[in-house]
């Protein structure tokens, strides 16, 4: 019912802003922070090198300085635009995941990549943005009594998880409960009851053997290794042994930059992209583990600060869903290197060396940026136009 | 509105709960840090050294084995060889395949390989190939980048430069099989060798030395990074043998396809010179490895090339024996040097004749004539006369009849026989014909060729219990310990008998009609004085005896008389005692005698002691020249 309706948002309260306005508002001080996470990054590409700024760190600034422009961008962008095209841009996202499915079946392996020619697309990361687009806007128009009916839940849940199985089959598992638990949150924040929460969880723990059939071997063995690592020490188990004797030998107060000799013997794998808190924790020890991790709370807070103080519905669940993200990114890693998570791929946002998600996370800032921006824009239900 | 307001509050509240979810999960990982990072740090701090560093063992260099000059007898040469850790391959059988690319590898071989990998802990390289040449080591580290855990490495192998001239005294060494381990992580070093036999397995601690440390840092791969820490350990130490090298191949090459052996002592010290058995064996093959073939090959050799016959082989002394009778019969008083018997070619005892081995009998002979021509029925009578006792009592003083610690595994003690021996070996009592036929050195009677050198080196130097010795020094580090030459007691025989004796044997050598006049020294500067032995392997029926005897050379090898001779010389200041053992060779004097000669002969040239001896010998040889200087 909701689709076929027509829906214009419209502008309730004050008038449209200029561009030099926009700009005064923007949030330099959380530009400041991201910019510190991304430099405590590029310090530690710099000790992966061996203590060069080559091949990883000066990428890496590249790509934040890159992202940073295009953050700036999203963010000036009025928030009526993306709730007008939330589920165009879905929609999108979704025909490149089919995309990918069927080239990537077509390549004989997995395939998550789309070559645009001038870049590498992956369709993955626009759908974590998309979902909680689609998401936004479709809790946005809800009353507390539609979110009361059942039914009126049946197609957000497809909505997540269409998108969640088809990244299944990528196969990765990492992104799919990135995008499970993200379109959770939203759910949660929405207002739907506990018990119905409940009642998926354990629907979900039922159908889990069925749903392990469906794993591919490598991602069985590495939920296997991650109950028992100690296993197979020199084969799968050796990434989270290696990084917990990292992790552990680095104490309290660490080895000291660019001698963590974990990580500069090779025996910590993937040392610059899903290890890299490892290796931060093993020269810088507990206490710098511990200020990374203030850091990204700090982030956290503001984000939320941010939704709060937006004025319309659409603008504080997407800045709550963009940050529910970028929680769950943080809290997968550094739980998986630690071995209290299955190692399922998941980088440390603005830390791990990587372009895709640097830049989709810097999009997803841009968002929340936006959302300050336009805080105080208001814009009904049915998109402004009957109250 | 107010459903707005509602749903507005609802999501405060919810987004506090949300926020506050989000901090106990960091909660969580604060805690797990907590854990890791500072409970469980010693632990992981280990665990993290014991990646870092690895201890890496340095094989001490084996020690040299030189002759009583300083010439090389066994040295280590650099050998290239290919290793592979199989903790680091990860896939030790696909890497052996990239590797058989290479160097072509046989189905045994990557057992072998297979199987040592199994046995190892994981990180200790094992061997794949050994005595590379430089375009296989080359072609090898071309493709190292695809070869995890492949290493290169120049190891030391023993080389024998003299080879099977040599190889039963000094042995070889070998791999380590699983009985030898004892703990010394050395023995767990991939291609180490040890000694398995003669000087180098009795040695072969001394020869090993103690391995050195070293502490690397090393990476993932096991790539080092850099050297830590160094502890150097003890180079083997060096052993001085008493054997004279260029002697001993003499010997040898003199022995040439016989099968046989030659020892040379020195009379007063007791130092072995020359320690040759033929055929010898190749100890360099058993240094790199031998297949299972050339083994069987060399097991089931009629010739036994694995067995050293100066020590482990033992024979009938035939008439070398004598010596033992006549001197055992003096000194019990009994029989004079001028005892006669007459000897027609037999003798009878009850049923049985005894024969001479010369048909026909040498007529009425004394002592020194006996001795000279060697007539048995002479000895016979002497035994009969005496009895098996007295002989064997006799024998044993002379070193027979039991092992004499030659510094080498395998002695054998050859047979010594008595009435008690026999009644407890085979329940019955002595027959006098027994003694006799001991009284020719035949029968039970059995010697080594050792113990043969021995018994003349004590009749040489005036009846003095020297004892055989090889080893005369063990130089570890700057420390040299020579072993004390040790102060042998005197035998208490009356020195009017020994003259005798000696006498009789200067009669074998020098007189005409002495059964080894054709084997006399060429320079008359120098007198031998010896006996010849001809030891029968068979019984001669007396068919045989009517139709004629059948001569050596009719019959199967195996069948022949074993050829003795053993010698001492100068005769008027013994310096030098020889044994010389040719199995299935013949006659005494046709067959041994010309070889103790020459050995002999070249002892003597080569005999260290005052220059008068030297002039002496130039004036008369214009072959002279012997080395200069040595030790004692």
């Amino acid at each position: 019912m909701i689709f076929g309706r027509e829906f214009r948002p419209t502008l309730k309260r004050g008038g449209e802003m200029t561009l030099g306005e926009k700009i005064w508002h923007i949030r330099w001080t959380l530009v400041l922070l991201l910019a510190v996470i991304a430099s405590v990054g590029f310090l530690m590409l710099y000790s992966a090198a061996g203590g060069r700024v080559d091949p990883w760190a000066s990428k890496q600034m590249t790509r934040f300085a890159v992202g940073v422009a295009l953050m700036i961008g999203v963010a000036l962008v009025d928030i009526r635009v993306w709730l007008r095209h939330a589920y165009t841009l879905y929609g999108i996202a979704f025909l490149l995941l089919i995309a990918v499915d069927i080239f990537g079946h077509i390549g004989m392996g997995a395939q998550r990549w789309i070559n645009l020619g001038f870049i590498q697309l992956q369709p993955s990361e626009i759908m974590k943005i998309a979902l909680v687009l689609a998401l936004a806007r479709y809790f946005h128009g809800a009353s507390l009594e539609d979110i009361g009916r059942p039914l009126f839940l049946v197609p957000p849940i497809a909505l997540v998880f269409a998108p969640a199985a088809l990244v299944m089959r990528q196969p990765d598992l990492g992104t799919a409960i990135l995008l499970i638990a993200s379109g959770g949150a939203l759910f949660f924040l929405a207002g739907v009851r506990l018990w119905k929460f409940a009642l998926v969880i354990v629907g979900s723990l039922a159908a889990l053997p069925v749903g392990w059939h469906f794993l591919r071997e490598y991602q069985k063995d590495r939920i296997l290794i991650f109950l028992d690592p100690d296993e197979d020490p020199l084969g799968a188990g050796y990434h989270i042994t290696q990084s917990k004797i990292a992790l552990g030998s680095g104490g309290l107060f660490g080895k000291g930059f660019l001698q963590g000799s974990q990580s500069h013997l090779n025996y910590l794998p993937e040392k610059q992209t899903d290890f890299i808190f490892t290796m931060l924790s093993e020269e810088f020890g507990m206490v710098g583990g511990l200020v990374l991790l203030g850091l990204y709370v700090l982030l956290l807070v503001y984000a939320y600060a941010i939704a709060m103080s937006c004025r319309s519905h659409f603008g504080r669940l997407l800045a709550l869903g963009i940050a529910s993200i970028f929680f769950l990114y943080v809290f997968i890693n550094i739980g998986m290197v630690m071995g209290l998570l299955p190692v399922v791929g998941v980088p440390l946002p603005l830390i791990s060396y990587g372009g895709t998600a640097m830049l989709s996370l810097l999009f997803g800032f841009g968002l929340i940026m936006g959302v300050s921006v336009h805080r105080d824009l208001y814009f009904g239900r049915r998109g402004g136009v009957d109250d | 509105m107010a459903g707005e307001t509602d749903r507005a509050k609802l999501l405060t509240r919810r987004a506090a709960l949300l926020g506050g979810g989000k901090l106990a999960l960091f909660g969580a990982l604060v805690g797990r840090m907590y854990y890791l990072q500072v409970i469980e740090a010693e632990k992981y701090a280990t665990l993290a050294e014991e990646n870092r560093i690895s201890l890496r063992l340095l094989p001490p260099p084996r020690g040299r084995i030189l002759d009583r000059f300083g010439e090389a007898m066994a040295i280590n040469q650099e050998n290239y060889r290919v290793l592979v850790v199989p903790e680091q391959a990860r896939d030790l059988e696909g890497t052996l395949d990239a590797v058989g690319q290479i160097i072509a590898l046989s189905d045994h071989e990557r057992t072998r390989i297979l199987r040592e990998a199994k046995r190892r802990r994981s990180f200790m390289p094992v061997t794949v190939r050994e005595n590379l040449t430089w375009s296989d080591v080359a072609r090898v580290e071309l493709n190292a980048p695809d070869l995890p855990g492949v290493i290169i490495d120049v190891g030391q192998s023993r080389f024998y430069p003299k080879a099977e001239k040599v190889s039963h005294a000094l042995g070889y060494v070998s791999v380590v099989s699983e009985q030898d381990l004892t703990g010394d992580p050395l023995l767990e070093l991939p291609g180490f060798r040890i000694g398995k036999s003669g000087i180098e397995r009795v040695h072969d601690l001394a020869l090993r030395g103690k391995g050195g440390n070293s502490r690397l840092e090393v990476n993932a791969v096991g790539r080092v990074i850099r050297e830590l820490a160094r502890e150097e350990g003890q180079p083997g130490a060096e052993l001085r043998l008493t054997l004279d090298l260029a002697l001993q191949e003499f010997a040898y090459q003199r022995l040439g396809e016989q099968s046989g052996s030659v020892v040379v002592l020195d009379v007063h010290s007791g130092e072995v010179l020359v320690m040759a058995s033929a055929p010898g064996y190749d100890p360099n093959a058993f240094a790199q490895g031998l297949n299972a073939e050339q083994w069987r090959e060399l097991v089931t050799h009629p010739r036994t090339p694995l067995i050293n016959k100066c020590i482990a082989g033992q024979y009938a002394p035939g008439s070398t024996f004598k010596m033992m009778v006549a001197l055992a019969a003096l000194e019990s008083g009994l029989i004079t040097p001028d005892f006669r018997v007459g000897c027609i070619g037999h003798v009878e005892l009850g049923n049985a004749r005894f024969h001479c081995w010369k048909k026909g009998g040498h007529g009425s002979v004394d002592m020194l004539r006996g001795l000279m021509l060697s007539c048995d029925v002479y000895f016979y009578e002497l035994a009969r006369r005496i009895g098996i006792d007295r002989i064997a009592e006799m024998s044993r003083r002379f070193g027979l009849g039991r092992p004499l610690a030659v510094d080498l595994p395998g002695e054998k003690g050859g047979l010594m026989p008595t009435r008690e021996w026999k009644y407890a070996t085979y329940g019955s009592g002595w027959a006098q014909g027994e003694s006799l036929i001991a009284g020719i050195g035949q029968g039970y009677v059995l010697t080594t060729p050792m113990q043969l050198a021995v018994m003349t080196a004590r009749l040489a130097n005036g009846g003095v219990a020297v004892t055989p010795r090889i080893t005369h020094s063990v130089a570890t580090g700057p420390r040299t310990e020579t072993r004390p030459t040790p102060s042998f007691p005197a035998l208490a025989i009356n020195k009017a008998n020994l003259a005798v004796v000696r006498k009789g044997m200067r009669l074998v050598v020098n007189e005409p009609g002495g059964t080894a006049y054709g084997s006399r020294l060429a320079n008359p500067q120098w007198i031998m004085a010896g006996k010849t032995g001809t030891a029968q392997v068979r019984r001669i029926t007396q068919r045989e005896r009517d139709t004629g005897v059948k001569k050596n050379e009719e019959l199967p090898w195996k069948e022949r008389d074993h050829a003795l001779f053993v010698a001492y010389a100068p005769e008027d200041n013994p310096r030098y005692a020889i044994a010389v053992v040719i199995e299935h060779g013949g006659g005494g004097s046709a067959v041994a005698a010309p070889i103790a000669r020459d050995v002999m002969m070249e002892t003597l040239r080569r005999d260290p002691t005052g220059d008068s001896a030297r002039e002496r010998f130039a004036q008369t040889n214009e072959r002279a020249g012997g080395r200069a200087g040595g030790s004692g």
